[in-house]
């Protein structure tokens, strides 16, 4: 086989079995970083045999049977200085390979002891809230979890935000470090902590569907692929915990956003505004299931949380045939109710535009001139880009002005500096911005 | 990045299907696409109703040609397909025909999609898809 075939053959059963594969041998060993240093081994044994023998029959089991193996000689080494260990890993040896004894088939007897069916959807949800832990620091939990649940590797990692492979790796390495410190058991939470450590699972696929649908630096708008996987973990959520209606409201609040991604760039893969939108290239099938599983999270009357009062924002979006039809109406109202909920000044900034709409800019500029007055944001090109289009909208066209390059002066990606750069061409016909 | 996975199976293949044990066959299928729904992978999924109550649009010649289906060269490429909500076989016949990507060689085959109502709804794996396509909206 061509060696890169061979490569792409391990990526391609790493990314939908590395959940699994870690889960069971976290269940195996009982220790969730060792679990991921083994499965680490395991995928760079395939990396080097693959590509030269092909791919085995059973790529899951082959993978389980080398971490298990490795694990049982880890146990072995340690027992000269463990008695615990000792008892273990013969405990753990009975009937393996490592044992000694000669099944017929190794991959079998590895996929009986950790391949339990009853159990992998466990493995993977203990999974999910041990990478999401609140111990570890955001950009550990979102490393972690693209890791271990995502099965992407540093590299991967590191290109979806652009920041070196070491510094992916240094992260991962410091998660691990602070789960083993903290004594993180692998386990999912106990009912009275399961709410508040969901939260953190819930932010951690929010924040890597943020960076893919809006990256915060570089050229690209749009990175498709963690957006993609960020849905991809959602859908497994929701799976895992179908009882959960704040698990659907995100699902729901990914899916309608991701519907507009065909009509959010254009040819030259340039930003298109939503009022610019053609509303025909939006993923009608993603509209659907985005409804599906807002309704879901509505179902259970318990009143929509942070990611239900987005999605149905986002709903109001996707059923209106155009910026003018759209229900600003309803829009004001679930930013006022987000705005209680999670007081935030983007949250405001976006009741500013969605008031603007409803009632006109005169409405909605004190609403900006307060923020402004407090001082937030004022780092942000949202601010200053909300208040020109407002001034622009009123006729204040000089004022409009110096607040787009404001805007620009603060604009961190390129495309979207291209728009604001637009905006002021349009207020100044004849010359350049 | 989405895919479609089609499946196609010589005649020979197609006739052996009718050996398999229904029941089974369901619960083979039923449990792969649990684990496309586990792996948060599957969006749709549909199977096709039977190949000689399709229809075929051919575009080699001024006016769109229809016949019946099956067709007999069986080495065509099937490169995209449409889902069409329409209360007739001639309705979606009438869609083929304004379809814009016609000339030599371009066909559209217009096939019924089976539904979940068709399938014996005590089987639990039955079961199990309609509760999937509820909560997901694919129903």
């Amino acid at each position: 086989m061509d060696r890169h075939e061979g490569r792409a053959a391990v990526a391609a059963v790493w990314h939908i079995e590395s959940a699994r594969i870690v889960g069971a041998l976290a269940r195996y060993t009982g220790e969730f970083t060792l679990a991921e240093d083994l499965a680490q081994e395991a995928l760079a044994e395939a990396l080097v045999t693959w590509p030269r023998d092909g791919v085995p029959r059973n790529p899951a089991g082959w993978l389980l049977t080398v971490g298990r193996r490795r694990a049982i000689d880890g146990f072995r080494r340690r027992a000269a200085l463990d008695d615990r260990y000792a008892a273990l890993a013969r405990e753990l040896g009975e009937g393996g390979v490592a044992a000694g004894s000669d099944p017929a088939d190794p991959m079998r007897v590895a996929e009986q002891v950790l391949w339990d069916p009853d159990r992998i959807d466990d493995d993977v949800l203990a999974l999910m809230f041990v990478a999401c832990h609140p111990v570890l620091l955001p950009e550990g939990r979102v490393a972690l979890t693209l890791r271990v649940i995502g099965g992407l590797t540093s590299d991967e990692i590191a290109r979806a935000f652009l920041v070196p492979t070491a510094t992916v790796q240094a992260r991962i390495t410091r998660a691990k470090k602070t789960l083993a410190a903290a004594r993180v058991p692998f386990e999912i939470p106990p009912a009275a902590e399961r709410a508040g450590r969901l939260i953190s699972v819930l932010r951690v696929i929010y924040v890597i569907f943020t960076e893919g649908s809006s990256a915060s630096s570089g050229t690209d708008l749009i990175r498709f692929d963690l957006a993609a996987e960020a849905q991809r973990l959602a859908r497994v959520l929701a799976r895992l915990l179908p009882d959960e209606p704040e698990v659907h409201s995100l699902l729901a609040l990914l899916e309608l956003t991701a519907a507009r991604f065909p009509a959010r760039t254009g040819p030259e893969g340039e930003p298109v505004l939503l009022e610019d939108q053609d509303r025909r290239r939006w993923d009608r099938s993603a509209i659907r299931r985005g409804r599906a599983a807002l309704a879901r999270a509505e179902r259970a009357r318990r009143g929509l949380g942070i990611y239900g009062l987005q999605a149905a924002i986002a709903e109001c979006h996707a059923v209106a045939p155009s910026v003018a039809d759209t229900d600003w109406d309803r829009i004001v109202l679930l930013y006022e109710a987000l705005g209680r909920l999670a007081p935030a000044p983007v949250v405001e900034v976006n009741r500013a535009v969605a008031v603007a709409m409803a009632r006109g800019p005169a409405a909605a500029l004190p609403i900006v001139d307060e923020l402004e007055a407090a001082g937030e944001l004022a780092n942000s090109h949202l601010l200053p880009s909300v208040r020109g289009e407002l001034l622009i909208r009123l006729g204040r066209t000089d004022e409009a002005r110096a607040e787009l390059h404001r805007a620009i002066a603060r604009c961190g990606n390129a495309r979207e500096r291209s728009v604001l750069e637009r905006k002021i061409e349009l207020l100044d016909p004849g010359t350049v911005a | 990045m989405k895919y479609m996975l089609i499946m196609r199976a010589t005649d020979e293949a197609f006739a052996a299907m009718g050996d398999i044990d229904f029941t089974e066959m369901l619960e083979t299928i039923g449990k792969f696409n649990d684990e496309l729904i586990r792996a948060g992978v599957l969006l749709a999924a549909e199977g096709l109703d039977d190949a000689a109550e399709g229809v075929v649009v051919d575009y080699s010649s001024a006016d769109p040609v229809v016949t019946d289906g099956p067709y007999g060269e069986t080495k065509e490429l099937f490169n995209g397909y449409y889902i069409l909500n329409v209360a007739s076989k001639e309705e979606a016949v009438e869609w083929a025909k304004r379809m814009p990507m016609t000339g030599a060689g371009f066909k559209t085959e217009i096939r019924r999609v089976s539904t979940i109502d068709e399938f014996p709804q005590d089987n639990v794996w039955i079961q199990k898809e309609r509760a999937w396509r509820e909560a997901t909206g694919q129903l």
